[in-house]
């Protein structure tokens, strides 16, 4: 079916707005379960339901405080910005803002993170379905990666959003039973945290937020601080509001009206992930017999390992034709996953490292066939990314790694960019540079003294998950310093050249004619009730 | 354009008829040993579930039913 669709678009896919951006024709509905969608990889599904039977309730904060407020603000304040600025990408919006220079840092380490991040989902993918169906790992990583690479390559980013909506609704129907059936196994809610206490020996395995007092507190070794700081707020708002392979499917949407409101969409639809991700690793806890072990021990031992927590429990209720349901669901979710990282490097390779820096000035249909092979190369780089990744003991530590090296300086870049009209060129530069520098500086610190992680997270009991936040916020801080320093000691742009880019110059359309029920703030204030109540009712 | 929510639709079916065929046959000859909660025969009721919605957006979205075009 994948691939019937990306037959059947290839013809819509000619130009290069039509390859690139969907022809900008989607509505707020598909961009905005597409958005959600290219997030909702086969590494978010496994990771974070190993995460859940390893750090507790405490994973579900990465999916409402560390990606809820993100999204809303990326709807109703950033999402103009993008849209009447009329770019293709991020990248291309820094060019815009900035200069050439911000662009092809941006640039540049925005494809390097992409093919590792693709390369991550490959090797999660793959140890599906080594450990359900005892496939070859090698197998699974050419077949399943090389079904992306042909049906992105004909039909562009139309093809991956049209998969990544069906995807999303077969992860879904394939992964709802198990926490239904885990839920009535362990005999409701209040079973399961019964169960989970005598398991772990700790009531703080199903508490959001009364354990987050001190690192010592919470499995997690995290305070309350790295929480609402980091996650919550520079490495959310980093993603989700700057890393293009998200903000592409907003991109597409086909008016600013759907542009606002996809994110606001994407934003209710991730509330609800938890339930399906965090949940049945937390019922695990309640209801398996084995205890499972980190990756490094579990090769050692032969023991099953937190990474196959989630196909564990959907061996534990399906039987044949519901696991197979369920199997489906994973390889969706590797193949959005996917698609979204493989277009996203596809526009920017094309547009802000080709056409920019290699070959500018050539006609569309030359960057739409070189975003075509472009596609093939982002995927065999991927492949050659998921041999590396098997070296690293934990999938998801790798990923944060990688959030805080190069989203979290590029939030701030962003940011003060439609915010802040003093902001110049070589202060963009400078500070997007310094914070991204700094950010490895600190991981390569830790990794060679690790005794350095007590002061980059300002506590001696800080473990390897707040050290991500805390390099995050350092980071961001160090890019925003940077910024205004430099900005202050360079010529400020003509506000002339900044109308359409920054926040005060830019004449955004009022929606004063449109029915309060339509309108993306009202639906952005109903989920941020909704987030605010089920944060109370876990607290 | 042909609507993304047909293409919904067809997967859905063909999910729901091989669920709740699979399920159906597991009623006769039960899988050994059974998954856990297996008397609650969650795999028909989610076939079925899945079948019936598939076949309402198949036909919602049909391209010859819809006279119209789905940019969605």
């Amino acid at each position: 079916m994948v691939l019937a669709i990306g037959f059947y678009l290839k013809r819509r896919a000619e130009s290069g707005e039509g390859f690139f951006l969907a022809g900008r024709q989607m509505t707020a509905w598909v961009a905005g379960l597409s958005f959600l969608a290219a997030n909702l990889g086969s590494l978010e599904l496994m990771g974070w339901a190993a995460a859940a039977y390893q750090y507790g309730i405490l994973a579900a904060h990465w999916y409402w405080i560390g990606a809820i407020p993100a999204m809303l603000f990326l709807g109703l304040v950033m999402m103009p910005f993008y849209y009447i600025s009329r770019t293709h990408s991020v990248p291309g919006y820094l060019k815009l803002r900035y200069g050439e220079g911000t662009r092809a840092l941006s640039a540049v380490s925005f494809a390097f993170m992409t093919v590792l991040m693709s390369g991550v989902n490959m090797y999660s993918m793959a140890l599906v379905l080594k450990v359900v169906l005892g496939w070859d790992i090698h197998f699974s990583i050419w077949i399943s990666s090389l079904t992306v690479a042909v049906y992105v390559g004909l039909g562009g980013l139309l093809s991956a959003i049209f998969n990544e909506v069906l995807q999303f609704v077969l992860i879904w129907l394939g992964a709802a039973l198990v926490p239904v059936l885990g839920l009535i196994e362990a005999g409701g809610w209040s079973g399961a945290v019964a169960k989970i206490a005598q398991a772990t020996g700790s009531h703080s395995y199903t508490h959001l937020w009364s354990t987050l007092g001190s690192f010592g507190d919470n499995p997690m070794g995290i305070n309350w601080f790295g929480i609402v700081f980091g996650i919550g707020f520079v490495v959310s708002f980093g993603y989700w509001t700057t890393d293009f392979l998200v903000v592409q499917r907003v991109l597409a949407a086909k008016d600013l009206r759907a542009a606002k409101m996809a994110p606001v969409i994407g934003a209710a639809f991730k509330m609800l992930v938890p339930f399906i991700v965090i949940l049945p690793g937390l019922l695990a806890l309640a209801v398996l017999p084995e205890h499972l072990v980190g990756e490094t021990r579990a090769l050692a031992t032969g023991q099953s390992s937190y990474n196959e927590v989630l196909p564990l429990m959907l061996a534990r209720y399906c039987g044949p034709g519901l696991l197979g349901l369920g199997i489906t669901a994973l390889i969706a979710g590797f193949m959005s996953g996917m698609a979204g990282n493989v277009s996203a490097f596809a526009t920017v390779w094309s547009y802000d490292i080709y056409r920019a820096l290699i070959r500018p000035g050539a006609e569309d249909r030359h960057y739409v066939a070189v975003g075509r092979w472009s596609t093939i190369l982002g995927v065999l780089i991927s492949i050659g990314t998921a041999y590396l990744v098997m070296q690293f003991a934990s999938i998801m530590d790798y990923v944060q790694a990688l959030f805080s090296f190069f989203v979290a300086p590029l939030f701030g870049t962003v940011l003060l960019g439609m915010l802040w009209r003093r902001a110049t060129g070589p202060g963009g530069f400078w500070g997007l540079l310094a914070g991204t520098a700094s950010s490895i500086g600190m991981w390569a610190w830790v990794k060679l003294q690790p005794s350095a992680l007590a002061i980059i997270a300002l506590s001696p009991r800080a473990q390897p998950m707040a050290e991500d936040m805390y390099r995050g916020i350092w980071s961001w801080v160090i890019c925003v310093g940077v910024t205004v320093a430099v900005s202050l000691a360079t010529r400020p742009r003509a506000e002339a050249e900044l109308a359409g880019l920054v926040y005060g110059l830019t004449p955004i359309p009022a929606e004063t004619d449109v029915p309060l029920h339509r309108r993306p703030i009202f639906w952005a204030a109903v989920v941020a009730a909704v987030f605010v109540v089920l944060n109370l009712l876990f607290w | 354009m042909i609507s993304i929510w047909f293409f919904i639709g067809v997967v859905l079916v063909l999910d729901g008829l091989i669920i709740t065929g699979a399920a159906v046959y597991g009623l006769v000859v039960p899988p050994a040993p059974p998954p856990v909660l297996w008397g609650l025969h969650a795999g028909l009721w989610w076939g079925l579930l899945i079948l019936v919605m598939g076949a309402i957006y198949t036909v919602k979205y049909a391209p010859r039913r819809s006279g119209r075009n789905h940019r969605d």
